[in-house]
């Protein structure tokens, strides 16, 4: 049983593109039974955020390949990738690397 | 060693073993002490501090290692907006400001071109982000040029010409170089770290007037006409380099610094030899760039992945402006340029250290030339990627072979064809012989580019039905240099070779 959360989703690198130019958004994810995790954001993020084209953001149950995630200015990667358990007042940067040079 | 009855060994297993995952009750690898921030290669946990260090200094090694960029030299940085190429500027001004023993020594300009018409954009969002850009440039106080890619309609044919090569700086040069420079601000009596940015502050050294409405038409038009994303993307290159080219030596630069990052490079390379460019690779994507002759493209930036790039832009606040590409929101098969960076990058997540094997293999590719170029120091060059010609015209063994022939079969024989049709309408009778020449000239022009393009730019051609929307100066080139051809060919048993002993003997 996980508690309502609140977190900040940040876009960057061109990942905003698909949300509208929204960079930032305050969210507030409801109680459910699962916990939430990077993994279970994700899917919220799909459903109620993600404007068009999601297979350029998720790919399978992660994110596609080329975006970087940080929680908290941290590497994902050093907090357990999908397994990482969301907080209240995290902070997860999503950065398309794939764009421009 | 292999014995007679050896077992092969069982089959890899089909996943590979789970890399182990650096928890964050690691500390940073270097320092042994800070709270890792970063992931970088496979596992290596980097804190703040020690990962600016080791990506300052890859730029500083990648710069030291080739000694290519003498003191005092004029670089243009090539800036698009994007995170490498803004990385790249910053990290040259944060060299730049450095204290004296290790500060960068060259003299910098900042090139961005507005490739908005290619693209698609608006002129208000053009507009807007000309504005953004140039907000970002003033404050980087170097000097700099803000093109068009429209301008392209406006360039010489001279830009195709590559000027007389000249030879590599040796190692003693080099030195000689550096402690003369050294001497020089020795005499001046103290140090002017700052003189260089007073001067840039005054402004932009050329700001180009918004193209006309006619240029930015016709750029539109080409793009318009070519076929498949992939040709557009090539050609966009291929424009964007040439008028780049043209800004440098417009203004005095020999060097120019892309921001190509270590997996662009390594996505380059794969995409290239999907494109029939192996021949170029060495130049394509290693760290210089000399078929320009006078002015040598450098690549500081391509030991850095673009997770590297990404994590320093954002932990150090470095200004970038965003602006959508000619491939943005493309799907992955819409281009070979698109389904090779899915591949590789796919790859890349599974097996770490398939980008760093690419990048090491690009290392080493030589730029050998072939054995009987010494006779002419620069034989037949694309029109348009100004590689050698590694053409051998005889061959028809091979498909490149096979098209050349075929092109001059088609030289030959459209003239007799078109001598029969009727005269266009609005000819003059006693012009008409001049119209038929006209219609036949157009299939004319097409066969005479093609047959002055390597493979991967005459693939790349094949999608545009018409050569007419390319800019000028691309046409007449082509028309300068095959006059040239037929003419040398027309005088060639008049030319008297320099190695020909029986000629000399019956001189004699």
């Amino acid at each position: 049983m996980a508690a309502p959360l609140s977190v900040e989703v940040e876009f960057g690198g061109g990942a905003e593109l698909l949300f509208d130019g929204v960079k930032k958004h305050q969210v507030t994810l409801p109680g459910q039974e699962e916990p939430w995790d990077i993994r279970n954001l994700l899917i919220w993020i799909k459903k109620n955020l993600l404007k068009e084209r999601p297979e350029l953001f998720i790919q399978g149950d992660s994110v596609r390949p080329g975006i970087l995630v940080l929680i908290n200015d941290a590497d994902w990667e050093l907090l357990g990738e999908l397994d990482y358990q969301l907080q209240d007042q995290d902070s997860v940067l999503f950065i398309s690397t794939l764009h421009g040079g | 060693m292999c014995q007679a009855g050896e077992d092969y060994a069982e089959p890899a297993p089909r996943e590979p073993p789970p890399a182990p995952r650096p928890g964050r009750a690691q500390k940073c690898v270097k320092c042994k002490e800070g709270l890792p921030v970063v992931v970088i290669r496979a596992g290596d946990a980097f804190c703040r501090d020690c990962f600016k260090a080791l990506y300052v200094h890859k730029f500083r090694a990648m710069l030291g290692k080739n000694r290519l960029i003498f003191p005092g030299e004029k670089v243009l940085l090539a800036w698009s907006g994007g995170p490498s190429s803004s990385s790249m500027v910053w990290q040259v001004l944060e060299g730049l400001s450095q204290d004296s023993a290790k500060r960068l020594r060259f003299v910098p300009g900042v090139v961005y071109v507005d490739e908005g018409a290619a693209c698609g954009r608006s002129p208000e969002d053009r507009a807007k982000t000309l504005a953004e850009v140039k907000a970002v440039l003033q404050n980087v106080g170097f000097p700099w040029h803000a093109v068009a890619l429209e301008e392209v309609f406006g360039l010489p044919p001279s830009v195709l010409q590559c000027s007389a090569q000249e030879p590599a700086g040796t190692e003693g040069a080099y030195k000689s170089a550096v402690d003369s420079f050294l001497q020089q601000q020795h005499v001046l009596g103290r140090e002017q770290p700052h003189q260089s940015q007073t001067q840039a502050s005054l402004g932009p050294c050329s700001l180009a007037g918004s193209p006309t409405a006619t240029q930015t038409a016709a750029l539109c038009r080409l793009f318009d006409s070519v076929r498949t994303l992939t040709a557009k993307e090539e050609l966009l290159q291929t424009l964007r380099t040439h008028l780049i080219l043209h800004v440098a030596r417009a203004h005095g630069y020999s060097k120019v610094m892309t921001g190509d990052s270590c997996t662009r490079l390594a996505i380059k390379l794969m995409t290239n030899l999907a494109l029939g460019r192996g021949a170029f690779l060495a130049w394509d994507t290693g760290f210089s760039d000399e078929r320009h002759g006078d002015v040598v493209v450098v690549r500081p930036m391509r030991d850095h992945t673009l997770k590297e790039v990404a994590f320093y832009n954002h932990l150090f606040a470095v200004p970038s402006v965003f602006t959508p590409a000619i491939d943005t929101k493309a799907p992955e098969k819409a281009s070979i340029h698109r389904l090779m960076e899915a591949f590789i990058l796919r790859l890349q997540s599974q097996f770490p250290s398939t980008i760093s094997t690419v990048y090491r293999t690009s290392e080493k590719l030589v730029k050998a030339p072939r054995e009987d170029c010494a006779a002419s120091p620069s034989g037949p060059r694309c029109l348009l990627c100004l590689c050698t010609l590694d053409v051998d015209t005889a061959d028809s063994a091979t498909a490149f072979g096979a098209q050349t022939s075929r092109l001059s079969q088609t030289l030959l024989s459209t003239p007799p064809a078109e001598a029969g049709t009727p005269t266009g309408p609005g000819c003059m009778a006693g012009e008409g012989q001049a119209c038929c020449k006209t219609a036949c000239r157009r299939e004319d022009v097409q066969a005479q580019v093609l047959e002055q393009l390597c493979y991967g730019c005459r693939v790349n051609m094949k999608d545009l039905p018409s050569l007419d929307p390319l800019p000028p100066y691309i046409l007449v080139e082509a028309q300068l240099r095959s006059q040239r051809a037929w003419a040398m060919q027309e005088i060639q048993e008049y030319l008297i070779e320099d190695s020909d002993p029986e000629a000399e003997e019956a001189l004699a």
